[in-house]
């Protein structure tokens, strides 16, 4: 009935304005003949709002890029400072052991003086005492060798002097003999004994040698450490790009630990929320989920939370600064809480573990019999049962090492997610002025489309204006020939084409 | 004191938030019908009470009771039992409740009539009684209601939020010779449950017993 209505409407308009009845052609040329009136509105309408929409893409588009530069920017902050911190780290750590080194050394090097001084005495007094010559024979045996070598003739006064001279010599001899004798040996042994004080005093310059030489080594590393150190604080390019790649490859890797980690978490669960039930009942819900399961799942969070705070304590993460600034008789008391805490939920674990080996059985059991089978009889071994428990007790501790690569997790992390955010401004900021342009010319295309529809019009438009146009080019070009006196044929041929303008016209 | 109460606010909300209202125990309440020839079908539905008493958890509620001559009894349940909620409890619970069953099956008598709508009555109070979350009426029956004189069962059901399920609906003589009997029979049930707002389900092939549960 509208409908109707309306088809009357546009009838009665149509009559009112078209005084014959209207054909395709004539309507057709009517059509044109306003979008030809319309053109130049048409077209600052459709330009206005291509340009209009372009404008706020591309200022949309810059603000993204500053954005991104931000971005950017802080990111490569956060990088180096951690950087830095990690250098400092190092540094720290090499300082510290090269401390304990001199420490050691230095705390036993009285001592070493003191060693070294007696033996030095001993080998001295040693080598003094072996630098004594034995004693000579007299000088006077020669002289009395001669005496007791004296021919004589038989008088038996002279021959019992004689021979009591020569057997005093002989007997003077054998003393001189033995006396050298031992004189050498006692040489002999004073020399034996400096061989092991001289081997002590080389084993004691090699160890000597060997830790200045760890310190050479130690100090290398510090030097390598510093020029890192000094490259992150001249933040250079290459160190920027070292730390950003060192930072992704330790996402990844961390990112897998982890994976690995709540593969263990999950096993962990497993274990113990069957037997939770029987503590905490089976039929209870807390939301969508068992209340067993919540409990068990808290169980194992709590073990985490341990552990991240046993790690803390001991210094091997850095994940809460108020821990680690604590002072070291806290943080010893805060080791000994967590480990204590962490072995009785290891030892509960393993309880549960026992009681869930227990259940199942029974269940199993009621199964059976319940299906109507003959019950089986339980294999004797206990080893599945001990395997259980020994998993319940390991699996809390080796879940504390989860501190570690969840600490790279989260500082990676933070580079990582930057990267990526940044590299989506860039992508949204190219899409931006990418829809700005398109738009931009899609209005220009629409223009030039609407000038394609009323062609006929623009063509008649151009013959019409084209004419008086030139010609009047042409007059003005003539004119200025003649004032710049020109050479004549230049005027002629503009002349002639003047001419022949107006003749056509 | 202001602080306290903010806290108190918080606790309150987030245990309120965490606590599900939602009642998410199973109750189920067998008919198993005792009357004529269809007692020797016992058999059977004692592997459907071993099946729900293997798939029961605790704190869900199971009984069974037998349709006889006048079914709105107490005295009609041969066993009952919500489940404790440990599972190691719920296991003997089941254990006995299965003997239970096993020494009705063995000892039960045939009886003359077949009070079905009264079976059905107690079911429905008894399953509110235990305010089970979900609530079953596993009918074992042929579904032939024959009442003894005096026994008035007029009463409309009224069973929102129950599903009454017939099971191992055989087929009796007559429904042979001329099947629109039995398929009346059925219709005339389905249209009394779910007058009643009840859902209505049946399932002749035990081995498809499994699909009964929504969960």
């Amino acid at each position: 009935m509208m409908e109707t209505n309306y088809q009357e409407v546009i009838m009665k308009f149509t009559e009112l304005i078209l005084p014959v009845a209207p054909n395709p052609i004539m309507l057709a040329a009517l059509l044109l003949a306003a979008m030809y009136l319309a053109r130049k509105p048409f077209h600052r309408a459709v330009l206005a709002f291509s340009l209009v929409i372009n404008n706020a893409l591309r200022l949309s588009a810059a603000s993204v890029r500053q954005a991104e530069k931000k971005l950017v920017e802080r990111n490569r902050e956060v990088l180096m400072a951690e950087g830095l911190e990690n250098a400092e780290r190092l540094v720290e750590r090499e300082f510290e052991r090269i401390n304990a080194a001199v420490v050691r050394d230095l705390k036993g090097y009285s001592a070493l003086q003191r060693q070294m001084a007696e033996v030095a005495t001993k080998l001295e007094e040693d080598h003094a005492r072996s630098v004594e010559v034995p004693p000579n024979l007299p000088n006077w045996i020669n002289i009395i060798e001669s005496i007791a070598t004296i021919k004589h003739d038989g008088d038996s006064m002279v021959g019992k002097m004689l021979g009591e001279i020569d057997r005093n010599l002989r007997e003077q001899n054998r003393t001189a003999i033995e006396s050298f004798r031992s004189s050498s040996g006692k040489r002999q042994v004073l020399l034996n004994r400096m061989l092991p004080l001289w081997r002590k005093v080389q084993k004691t310059l090699d160890d000597i040698g060997r830790s200045i030489s760890d310190l050479t080594d130690r100090a290398k590393s510090i030097d390598r450490y510093m020029d890192d150190y000094q490259e992150i604080r001249a933040r250079t390019d290459k160190a920027a790009r070292k730390l950003s790649s060192s930072a992704t490859t330790q996402f990844f890797i961390a990112g897998l630990v982890l994976l690995i980690a709540i593969g263990g978490a999950v096993i962990n669960f497993n274990l113990i929320a069957l037997p939770m039930s029987e503590m905490v009942g089976g039929g209870s819900f807390i939301g969508p989920y068992r209340t067993s399961d919540v409990a068990g799942l808290v169980i194992i969070l709590i073990e985490i939370s341990m552990g991240l705070y046993l790690m803390e304590s001991l210094r091997i993460t850095r994940l809460f600064p108020v821990i680690g600034s604590m002072d070291d008789k806290m943080r010893m008391r805060m080791i000994w809480i967590t480990l204590t805490l962490l072995t009785v939920l290891a030892g509960v674990e393993s309880a549960l573990a026992f009681m869930r080996d227990r259940i199942a059985s029974d269940m199993e059991a009621l199964r059976q019999t319940l299906a109507g089978v003959e019950q089986t009889v339980q294999a004797g071994s206990k080893i599945p049962t001990i395997g259980q428990m020994i998993m319940g007790f390991i699996l809390p501790f080796a879940l504390t090492f989860v501190a570690i690569p969840l600490e790279s997790f989260i500082s990676s992390a933070r580079t990582v997610l930057g990267t990526i955010a940044a590299g989506l401004l860039r992508l949204i900021a190219f899409l931006l002025r990418l829809s700005g342009n398109i738009v931009y010319y899609t209005g220009k295309l629409v223009t030039a489309l609407y000038d394609l529809i009323i062609f006929p019009p623009l063509w008649l438009e151009g013959v019409v204006t084209e004419r008086p146009f030139k010609i009047r080019q042409a007059f003005e070009q003539i004119s200025k020939a003649r004032q710049h006196g020109k050479a004549a044929k230049g005027i002629e041929k503009h002349e002639d084409r003047f001419q022949i303008l107006e003749s056509r016209e | 004191m202001k602080c306290f109460f903010i806290i108190a606010l918080l606790i309150g909300l987030t245990v309120g938030g965490c606590t599900d209202a939602q009642n998410r125990t199973t109750g189920v309440y067998i008919l198993l019908d005792t009357s004529g020839t269809y007692a020797l079908e016992l058999k059977k539905a004692q592997s459907i009470v071993n099946y729900l008493l293997g798939t029961l958890q605790p704190k869900d509620t199971l009984a069974v009771a037998c349709i006889d001559t006048g079914s709105f009894s107490e005295k009609d349940i041969v066993a009952k039992m919500t489940f404790d909620q440990r599972p190691s409890v719920a296991n003997n619970q089941k254990r006995a409740f299965q003997k239970t069953v096993v020494d009705f099956v063995a000892k039960v008598k045939s009886s003359s009539y077949t009070d079905i709508s009264g079976g059905i009555l107690q079911a429905i109070e008894y399953l509110n009684e235990a305010s089970a979350g979900q609530k079953y009426i596993l009918i074992f029956s042929d579904l032939k209601e024959e009442l003894a004189k005096g026994h008035v069962r007029d009463v409309p059901f009224q069973l929102s939020d129950f599903n009454v399920i017939a099971l191992n609906v055989t087929k009796l003589r007559q429904d042979i010779r001329d099947p629109e009997n039995y398929l009346d029979r059925v219709e005339q049930w389905r249209s009394k449950v779910e007058s009643g707002k009840g859902k209505w389900q049946i399932v002749n092939d035990l081995e498809r017993i499994d699909t009964i549960f929504d969960r």
